[in-house]
Formats: structure tokens, sequence, C-alpha cells
């Protein structure tokens, strides 16, 4: 008796569990594309974590925006637009090239070519120091005389 | 000693670049929203759902535009000086409640004081993404025409309503 009614409660159980999925694959292709949208948007409540990677409350409205957008028949480019009207350009992974995000795209290249730049110059410097000196015929006789006595042991 | 100085002087310069970093809070991205006129809304007011708010309702007039929900805990945190500031009747305050059941916002209200002259509800948070809003609570200063002149991610602070947003009030009042 026990058996079947714990087995009971259990089965009830079940649809409690079933919550966890989202009404996610009614439409593969249109979340397919919610989620590489959602992959290229910064959550802004969880700064370092995609929209499509979070499950902030703030996150899953702006992916029910997305969705909603496809359907709507809206492009990704329209998409981008309407987030980074409202967040800025922060909300975008990939920021686009323009004066204020100059030094973001070009910093890193300007960092290693002026890194390299030093490098080369340091080197040159560092040949120009290196003195060659020829040995006197006496010196060279007396290494010879060492290079033997090791040949020896 | 030449040859210190080049290293120790990268060393300053990037220490002096890190001290600005970690001074700056990484939560306030600047609003692309500042200097564009207010995003258009008509939502039910909270105390009378059946009456509506739209910013055009403001317009010839200076706002403070203060998002809130009563789940949020920051908001309390500002609560007192917006309840404050109402008494002064320098500028009207209208509040958006975010995401909110409305039993539980106006229970807040009663219990902690209402500073705002007209309050309306964003139940599904649709106006709040129209006002780029991430953290409430957030504060916006609206001018005559309905542009947004200001935005305040996070509590209003005393310091916050003294130097910027009663100056700017001001401003944008005379």
């Amino acid at each position: 008796m026990r058996v079947v009614l714990s087995l009971l409660l259990l089965a009830l159980s079940l649809p409690v569990l079933a919550k966890e999925a989202v009404p996610a694959a009614d439409d593969p292709v249109l979340e397919r594309r919610v989620m590489k949208l959602a992959a290229e948007l910064r959550c802004l409540v969880c700064q370092n974590q995609s929209l499509a990677d979070s499950h902030a409350d703030l996150a899953i409205d702006l992916k029910n925006q997305v969705r909603s957008q496809i359907r709507e028949g809206r492009s990704d480019a329209q998409i981008r637009e309407y987030m980074v009207a409202r967040y800025g350009d922060f909300v975008l992974y990939s920021p686009p090239w323009k004066a204020s995000t100059v030094l973001l795209w070009a910093g890193p290249f300007v960092l290693l070519i002026g890194g390299a730049l030093v490098l080369v110059a340091y080197v040159r410097n560092r040949q120009g120091r290196v003195v060659t000196t020829e040995l006197t015929a006496e010196e060279h006789a007396r290494a010879q005389a060492l290079l033997a006595d090791g040949d020896r042991q | 000693m030449n040859r210190f100085l080049l290293p120790f002087g990268i060393f300053l310069v990037l220490a002096v670049f890190l001290a600005i970093g970690l001074n700056l809070n990484p939560r306030e991205v600047p609003s692309p929203l500042i200097d564009k006129p207010a995003p258009g809304f008509q939502l039910p007011q909270l105390h009378e759902t059946a009456r509506t708010l739209a910013p055009q309702d403001m317009k010839g007039k200076v706002w403070v535009f203060n998002v809130w929900a009563s789940w949020c805990v920051a908001c309390l945190e500002e609560h007192p000086l917006l309840v404050e500031l109402s008494k002064l009747n320098l500028v009207p305050i209208v509040g958006l409640n975010y995401k909110d059941n409305r039993a539980d916002a106006l229970q807040w209200l009663q219990k902690r004081g209402d500073p705002y002259t007209l309050s309306a509800q964003d139940a599904d948070g649709r106006v709040g993404i129209d006002y780029g809003v991430y953290g409430v609570p957030e504060t916006y200063v609206i001018d005559k025409e309905g542009i947004i002149r200001y935005k305040r991610i996070g509590p209003v602070t005393p310091k916050v309503l003294d130097e910027q947003i009663l100056p700017l009030v001001k401003r944008l009042q005379g």
C-alpha cells in the first residue's frame, strides 16, 4: 500500500519537473536565430554573460523581445539597432568602429607594433655595442694549449 | 639609473590607468537616450487603473521620472530622499512601477510614503525596455520639450540630488 502511494505521489510530482523546459522549440529555425542573436548581445544585469547564457529576468524579457521581433519579420540588423538605441553600444559584444571605440579596436595592434619597434630598436642598439677584438698571437697560443690540455683528460 | 626610468614610467602609467579603472562603476553604462525624446507610452495609472498616463501629459514641465518596484531592495535606500524631495515641491516626480504586483506596490507606498505626483504601472516591463532600464531604481530628468536630459542608474543619493539633479532641474526650469 505504501509503495503504491509513494509511486502515486512520485507520478504526481512529475509535471513540476517539466516546468524547467521553456516553450523553446515550437519553431527550431526561429529559436536558432533567437539564440544566435542573443549570443551577440550582452546581458546588462550580469555584464559578462550574453543574453543567451543569462537567466536574469531582463535577459528573458529581451530574448522574448528578440523572438517577437523576428516573428514580425524584422531583420537581425534592425533588432541589433533596437537594442543599441536603448542600451547603447555596450550591449553589443562586437561594438562598431567609431570615434569612441577606435582605442578599443586599434589599441592591441598599436601596442603590438609599438612593442615590435621597441624590440627591433633594442636589438639593433645592442649589436652596435658588442665589441669584437682580435686575439694576439700569444693569446692564441695559450688558448690552443688550454684546448689541447682539455682533450687529454 | 636611466635604465630604470623607462620601466618605472611605464609602471606609473599602468598604475594610473588601473586606479582610474577601479574607480569607475562598470554598472553605469552611458545611456544612448540622453538628449533624445523620452520614449512614448500609454500605461494604466497605479492608483486608478482606469486612467492612463503618457509622457505627453507632462509636456511643458520639467519632471523627474523614477523607475521603482516593491521587490527592489535598492529602492528602499533612495525612497526617503524622494519623499523629502516631493515635499519641497520643486519638481513633479512621476513613478514607473516596474514589473511589480499592483497590491504589493500600493502597500509599499502606503507604508513608506508616496512621493509620486503620478504613477504608472509597467507590469510586463515593456516600457522599461524602451527606457533602457536594467537596474532598478533608475531616475531620469526630462525637460519641458520631453527630452531626456539626465539618467541615474541605481539609487539617488543626497550628493547626486544636490549636485546633479536639482541644479539641472533648476537650469531647465529657468
